[in-house]
This record gives structure tokens, C-alpha cells and sequence, in this order.
């Protein structure tokens, strides 16, 4: 049972990374695709994240990764030595996202607990044709065709690497003697023999390499470098490198695993020819040296599992509440302790440091959520034949990590409606005088406890008199198209079975996306809003708030029991005078409020509660406002704001309920226990419309 | 190492089997398995929830954990009774749910060997013995073991399921 627990931890270790290095091979490619340019910087750290995804797929048995893998680093390992002057970058851009598309398939199939199962065998091919059309560009060095023909039959299976525990690790630097010829042979045979009683995790020049002519110079000069893993003793390991022939010298050193996971300790094989070459356009000239790449950001990040933060914000909650407990503790009332007051004070304020910083460790920045869209812009772009531009502001705005979770599928789908749907062709932008190229604009930025995130475009934007004759036709609306105002018409775009593109298209135009976006958004607790003016664009702005975990409070009470309601519903607050309320032949109450009327809910007949206060002039009136329907509720008294950790209500009562008037409880600073009224909830059980 | 520690939970295992927490309604001793018991603490201030079943009284904040109460006497049909000092909430575990249980008083831990363990009577009238598992012999006494997964299940479910 452990065995299986620390197996799934490793899985998820992998997937963590994998998805992690997918992305930001995304981020690399995409990067050289607008630069057009490849740099030996981007090229090396391709290759890096190849071999470290091949290295992990093969420790973890998954063969078409590791396959497809193998074949893109063969193809970046050669771009790297050799630094060939052509290439057909856009062939190559296509093909390694296909293959980045591919290992994220399979990626998520192992998530889902599937096997993966899909076969690479055509991007494989590809890469290998890739490969082979950049090789045979340049002069082949005769390269003895025999030699060849043995290595294949020599060749195996790409080095898996064993992880055991009791491995020691090794590195060994091997140099022949001078003139004994085919050093890349004798070096292929040590690493075959080698595979007997060890694994070799990596060598300098690869095994793969060791096939061509061009690395017997290189392990003449530098030498061959191995890094293995064996149960050998260090004096068995050195008496099989003396038994090789021709041997002339040898380095063994017993190796530290860590250190050498990290490409850095890696000796740096033969200096690379450090051009930036252009690729495409052959106008740019090889000339051009500076390389526009900035190395990829090292993070001093660890990664932790969500659960245990779960748990630290709990234990912090307790702490904050036993805090309390000391400080305003009965027995102390009236006494003179002044030296326990100041140490008391110092450790509220160190308690509120430590909660303020357990929730921004749940905070995490938007960037990876932006990123994402650039790859989608780019295949639509190509697809489609239009030309558009992502802008993208504020992505270093921080969201609490569940809500970003839930934001990637809504984005995702306006930007597609945006590009899809938004943006003109190049010849009808131009028709209007507009530049050719579309611009879409992704910002996001704090206000207040909210974050917005607008998603702009500057196509043709939205036109009224078809949304309306669509409304109309589908009966989702049945006033004038007078009568209507801009707002109203565009928020009917949001609502499910609406969408004014009459082609499906692949990417949208099924009618099902802006509905699902408004959904989306409002499980986060979030609201869309859409403005558009016909011929210059449209903005859907997304309002969510900073996190779900925290919300600003208004504690209400009623009858002994306390309420908690979110204030950014509270609208006003206000004691009612007789003469405002008005009661309905069924027994409804309603209020007047500044020559409006909207409904009452007397919140202790909706909760059962016995209270003494059931005058309604003795209350006070929390007017609410939910999706834009307002109502009054009634409560004795309000007791004050704070801010609030949201806890769900236990399994076993949420098992037993059947109104959904509460969306869950909190802590108060005394320990005692607050209902979240969840007004949604309550205005529709409250009021049928 | 894993082998060891399948041991070890083989050994805890072995220690909680045929132990029981006893506690008392009235006059009969009720025991629920020990496994299922994680403590025992004593009344505190108990927050109200809407609509809820009769015998649930409301949830508590135990260490920063919330917890739903049910009071087994009115679970039971029996009268309700005013909590007083030794009025106890025994925790339990019950498939990953926590739920304390608001007894009169708690009374020890006892092992009952299984050879004086048997079968509740079936009993023919009213309702079947749907929170008793088994009955177990210490002595002279009886102790009535639940089956602490019925305790939660509502009795609607319970009734609509005996009927068809």
C-alpha cells in the first residue's frame, strides 16, 4: 500500500513537471516564431526540456512520450551542433508543436487515470524526415558506411534510467590512446558493455550521436564523458574501464546525483558555433549576432500539494481565534498587566503577518492562464487567414489558485469568439481603414478585493439589430428593439442556444460558448459584462474576486444566531419606517425605497428562528443586490463587518439539505460559528418570477 | 518498510477489534465501535442550522474543524432532556464524516470477546432494529452495539427501500 502511495506521488511529480515544461517549450517556440530567429540559447533549452520530458517518460514507462521525445531532441541535438544555415523554421514551428499537442494528450490521458495509449509513430516519422532533409543539406563526410551498419546492429533501445535507491552515481572521462582510429566506436562499445552491470544515465557525445564520424574528433579533443548509476564498488567499476583496449587515460569520480541532474554540471561539449543563425527570410542576413532570447526565468520555486496549504490556513484560523482566547481572555479583566499587554499586542500583530501571508501563498500570478491564449491566437491565425496580435497587460495580477483553475476554459472561449468572430479578414479590415492587422487585448488589474480581466478586440463588433432579430426569433426577448437598451441587447449574447454565426466553424459558432462562459464565471463568484460599438470592437470584462476563500463580511444577527452576507451584495442599510411598507392581498410585504418598491424577506420566517424582533420597524433592512434583481431582507440587528474565511458545511449536513439558502459557514474571532447566506439561493426560494 | 508498517496497522487493528465505547441513554448502555470513535469532549455552544432534521442540533467549531451534532435521544425517540455537565459529544468517524453524537454520559471501554456478541431478536413489530448491529453480553448487562453507518442514513431512505 506505501509502495503504491509513493508510486502515485512520483506520478504526480511527473505530470507536474511535464505540464510545467510543455508550457514553457510553448512559450520558447512561439517565442522564436515571432522573432523568426534561433538562437543557440532557445535551441539549447528546447533540447534541455526534451531530454528531461524523454528522461521522465522512459523512468516512468511511457513509451510513446519517451519515443517522440527522443526524435525531437535528435532533431534540436543536431541543430545545436551543427548550427545549419537553413532551415524551414515554419515546417519545424508546426512540427514541434504538433509533437508538444501530442505529449499533452498523453499527458492528460495518465492524469485521467488512462492509459496512453495514442500513437506517435507519424510525428516521429516526421521529425526523423525533418532531420534527415537538414542532414542531407550539408556535405556528409564520408562516413564509412560499415560502421554504420555495425552501430545499428548495436544500437538498442534509447538508456532507460533505473531509478533504485541503492545506486551509487559515477562519472568517468575516457580518452583513447592517440591514432588507434574510430573513438566513437570503441566509446559506443564501452557504453554497451557498460549496460551490463550498470545505467548510464547520460555521456558526452549522446549514444545517438556516437554514430556519426564527427564525434571520434570530439572524444579525440575532449574526451568521452559518462555519468552512470551501479551497484558496483568504485574498484570493479575503474578495473573494467583499464580491461578496455587502447585505453590511455581515465577519470572516475564518484558523483553526487544531485548536482549532477542539473544540466549546469554537465562539461559543456565542444563550444557550439555561437551564431544567432536566421531562419526564413533570407534578407535578415547571418550577420545579425544578438540574440533576442532571454534566458528562461529561474524561478526559486518550490511546489506544494494545495492540501496541506488547505490544512495551514485551518491551523492558522485556530491560532488566530486561540489568540483571541489569551488576549481577551475573562480573567484578566481588570488587571494591571501592562508588560502582558505589550508582549499580547506584538503577538496579534505577528498572528495577523502570518494569516495575511499563509493567503498570499495561495495567490498565484495569471501569467501561465495568458500564455496559453498565444498559442491558441497563433493556430487560429494560421487556420483562418487572419492576421491578429495578442496584447497582453497586467499578467502578473495575482488570483487565488482555485479561482485560476476555473478561468483558463472562459478566457479561452472569448478569445476564440474574439478572433473567430470579432476580427475582420484583412481585406474587409482594410476596406474599412483599418489596419490589417486585428489587435486583441488581454489585461487584467486589480480593483479593490476584485480582479478585472478584459478581453478586448477591434473587429466589427456587435451588431444590435441581428442580436435582436435572433432574440426575438428564439422568444428570449419580446419588447421593441426601442424599448431595449445596448446593455440589455448585448448581455442576451450570454444567454444558452444564442450565437449570431450562422457557419460552425471549427472553433466556435455552436451556440453553446457564451453561455458557458457566463456559467463559468459565475461559479467563481465572478460576473460578465459585455460592451461593444459597431465597427471598433468589443470588451467582455470579467469581474472576479481576488479569492473565494476570503470574502468581506457583513455580520447580521438574528434571534442569537449570526449571519454573514458578502458585502459586495449589501447595497444599503437603512432602519423602515411604517409608512414605506406594504403588504399584498396574499400576505406579501413589500418596501417602498426612494419611489421603488421591492420585496421583503424576513429572514427569521425563512430560517425558522424565534427572535423578539418581528416588528418590522424594529429590524433594520439589508437591501441586496443579485444579478442585477434587488431585494430587502429583515434582520434585528447588524453587528459589524470583518473579513471571513468561507468553510463549507459538513458533508453530513449538506447530505441532509434541501434548500440551498446557505453556501456554507465561517469562523468568527471568538470561536463562535456564522452562516453564509447565500443570496442567490435565498431570492429565488424567496421569490418566484 | 512497508511490510512493517502493514504490521503495524495490522497490530492496531488487532488492538481496537471487539473493544467498544459504552455510553448510556435512560437506562440502556449503547457501545459503538472504538474505530470509529476519534474523542470525547464535553458540551459547548452549539450553532443553530435552518431546516434541519429534528436531531440535528447544529454544527460546532471543534479546533477549527466543523462538525454537524446530532442528539441520539431524539434520534432515538426518546424525550429530549436538558444538557447539563455530563452531557458528552462523542466524535466519530463514519466514512470520512465527522459527526459528534450528544450522549447523557459517557461510560467506559469495554472488550467484548465475540463468543458473547450475537444476533438482535428480530422483532416482528413497529419498526425493525435498524440502528442495532448486535448485542453484546458483559456480565449480567447488555450492551446494544449500533451500526454506526445507520445512524447517519435517513430513515426515509431506509423505509422507502424496506418498502419496495
Amino acid at each position: 500500500m506505501t509502495n503504491q502511495n509513493s508510486n502515485e506521488s512520483m506520478l504526480d511529480i511527473y505530470l507536474f513537471e511535464t505540464f510545467q515544461m510543455i508550457e514553457q517549450l510553448e512559450k520558447v517556440i512561439l517565442g522564436i516564431e515571432k522573432d523568426s530567429l534561433f538562437s543557440p540559447d532557445t535551441i539549447n533549452e528546447i533540447f534541455r526540456i526534451m531530454h528531461t520530458i524523454k528522461g521522465s517518460s522512459a523512468m516512468m514507462m511511457f513509451q510513446n512520450i519517451t519515443e517522440l521525445a527522443h526524435a525531437m531532441e535528435d532533431l534540436f541535438y543536431y541543430l545545436r551542433e551543427e548550427a545549419p544555415q537553413i532551415v524551414d523554421y515554419t515546417t519545424m514551428i508546426d512540427l514541434s508543436l504538433e509533437g508538444i499537442d501530442f505529449i499533452r494528450i498523453e499527458a492528460e490521458k495518465i492524469k485521467n487515470g488512462l492509459s496512453p495509449d495514442g500513437d506517435a509513430a507519424v510525428q516521429i516519422s516526421q521529425f526523423h524526415a525533418l532531420l534527415h532533409v537538414l542532414q542531407g543539406g550539408e556535405d556528409n563526410c564520408s562516413a564509412p558506411e560499415e560502421n554504420k551498419k555495425v552501430l545499428e546492429q548495436l544500437y538498442q533501445q534509447p538508456v532507460q534510467i533505473d531509478e533504485e535507491g541503492s545506486l551509487d552515481s559515477y562519472t568517468a572521462l575516457v580518452f583513447f590512446d592517440e591514432g588507434c582510429q574510430m573513438e566513437h566506436i570503441r566509446a559506443f562499445s564501452i557504453l554497451y558493455k557498460m549496460r551490463e552491470f550498470s545505467s548510464v544515465c547520460y555521456s558526452i557525445p549522446e549514444e545517438k550521436r556516437l554514430t556519426d564520424e564527427e564525434s571520434a574528433d570530439f572524444i579525440r579533443q575532449q574526451g568521452f564523458w559518462l555519468y552512470f548509476k551501479t551497484s558496483l564498488d568504485y574498484d570493479s567499476v575503474s578495473e573494467f574501464f583499464y580491461n578496455t583496449i587502447f585505453l590511455r587515460s581515465l577519470k572516475l569520480e564518484a558523483a553526487d546525483p544531485e548536482k549532477l541532474s542539473n544540466e549546469e554540471a554537465l562539461p559543456k561539449p565542444q563550444p557550439v558555433k555561437e551564431l544567432a543563425y536566421t531562419v526564413g527570410g533570407a534578407g535578415k542576413g547571418s550577420e545579425q549576432l544578438e540574440v533576442a532570447a532571454a534566458p528562461a526565468k529561474t524561478q526559486s520555486i518550490i511546489s506544494i500539494n494545495l492540501d496541506k496549504l488547505d490544512a495551514l490556513m485551518d491551523l492558522v484560523g485556530e491560532m488566530v481565534i486561540a489568540k483571541s482566547m489569551v488576549i481577551q481572555n475573562p480573567d484578566l479583566e481588570g488587571l494591571e498587566i501592562e508588560n502582558f499587554n505589550k508582549a499580547a499586542s506584538q503577538l496579534n500583530k505577528i498572528t495577523n503577518e502570518i494569516q495575511d501571508m499563509v493567503m498570499s501563498i495561495r495567490m498565484i500570478p495569471l501569467t501561465a492562464t495568458f500564455q496559453k491564449m498565444n498559442r491558441i491566437v497563433r493556430d487560429m491565425c494560421k487556420k483562418l487567414g487572419k492576421e491578429v496580435q495578442l496584447e497582453i497587460i497586467g499578467e502578473e495580477t495575482e488570483v487565488d489558485k482555485n479561482i485560476i483553475e476555473h478561468l483558463s476554459d472562459p478566457l479561452m472561449h472569448l478569445v476564440r469568439n474574439a478572433l473567430d468572430h470579432g476580427i475582420e479578414t484583412p481585406d474587409e479590415r482594410l476596406a474599412k481603414g483599418k489596419a490589417a492587422n486585428g489587435t486583441i487585448t488581454l489585461e487584467a488589474k486589480n480593483a479593490g478585493s476584485d480582479v478585472v480581466i478584459t478581453v478586448k478586440d477591434d473587429g466589427r463588433g456587435l451588431d444590435k439589430n441581428k442580436i435582436y432579430r435572433k432574440a426575438f426569433d428564439h422568444g428570449l426577448i419580446s419588447s421593441k428593439i426601442e424599448d431595449c437598451s445596448d446593455k440589455e441587447l448585448f448581455r442576451l449574447i450570454l444567454r444558452p442556444g444564442f450565437s449570431t454565426n450562422e457557419n460552425v466553424t471549427e472553433y466556435s459558432g455552436r451556440g453553446v460558448g457564451m453561455d458557458v462562459v457566463a456559467n463559468n464565471i459565475d461559479t467563481i463568484g465572478g460576473v460578465l459584462t459585455v460592451d461593444s460599438a459597431e465597427g471598433e470592437g468589443t470588451v467582455f470584462t470579467i469581474k472576479i474576486p481576488l479569492t473565494l476563500a476570503i470574502i468581506d463580511g457583513m455580520n447580521i444577527g438574528i434571534g442569537g444566531s449570526c449571519f454573514t452576507l458578502p458585502v459586495t451584495s449589501v447595497k444599503e442599510t437603512f432602519r423602515p419606517e411604517m409608512k414605506d411598507i406594504i403588504r399584498d392581498p396574499d400576505g406579501n410585504v413589500m418596501i417602498m425605497v426612494r419611489g421603488e418598491c421591492y420585496p421583503l424577506i424576513r429572514l427569521y420566517e425563512v430560517y425558522n428562528i424565534k427572535t423578539e424582533i418581528t416588528d418590522i420597524c424594529n429590524g433594520i433592512v439589508l437591501m441586496l443586490e443579485q444579478n442585477e434583481r434587488i431585494v430587502c431582507i429583515l434582520a434585528d440587528e447588524l453587528l459589524g463587518m470583518q473579513q471571513v474565511v468561507v468553510k463549507a458545511l459538513p458533508r453530513y449536513i449538506q447530505s441532509l439539505r434541501r434548500s440551498r439558502n446557505i453556501a456554507g459557514c465561517t469562523l468568527l474571532g471568538d470561536g463562535s460559528i456564522s452562516l453564509i447566506i447565500d443570496i442567490e439561493g435565498l431570492i429565488s426560494s424567496s421569490i418566484s418570477c | 518498510m512497508s511490510e512493517r508498517i502493514i504490521k503495524l496497522e495490522q497490530a492496531e487493528e488487532d488492538t481496537q477489534k471487539g473493544r467498544y465505547l459504552t455510553f448510556a441513554l435512560d437506562n440502556e448502555t449503547y457501545g459503538i465501535e472504538i474505530q470509529h470513535v476519534i474523542e470525547i469532549i464535553g458540551i459547548q455552544a452549539i450553532t443553530l442550522i435552518p431546516e434541519m432534521p429534528d436531531y440535528i442540533k447544529g454544527i460546532i467549531n471543534l479546533r477549527g474543524k466543523i462538525i454537524p451534532l446530532m442528539d441520539v435521544r431524539i434520534r432515538f425517540k426518546k424525550a429530549a432532556k436538558e444538557y447539563n455537565d455530563r452531557t458528552c459529544v462523542i466524535v466519530v468517524d463514519i466514512d470520512q464524516m465527522s459527526v459528534g453524537l450528544i450522549v447523557d454520559r459517557v461510560s467506559e471501554v469495554l472488550t467484548i470477546a465475540d463468543e458473547n456478541i450475537v444476533e438482535p431478536p428480530q422483532m416482528n413489530m413497529g419498526y425493525p432494529n435498524r440502528y442495532l448491529k448486535k448485542i453484546g453480553k458483559v456480565g449480567s448487562e447488555v450492551k446494544l452495539l449500533l451500526d454506526c453507518n445507520k445512524l447517519l442514513t435517513e430513515e426515509e431512505q431506509i423505509n422507502l427501500t424496506q418498502a419496495i
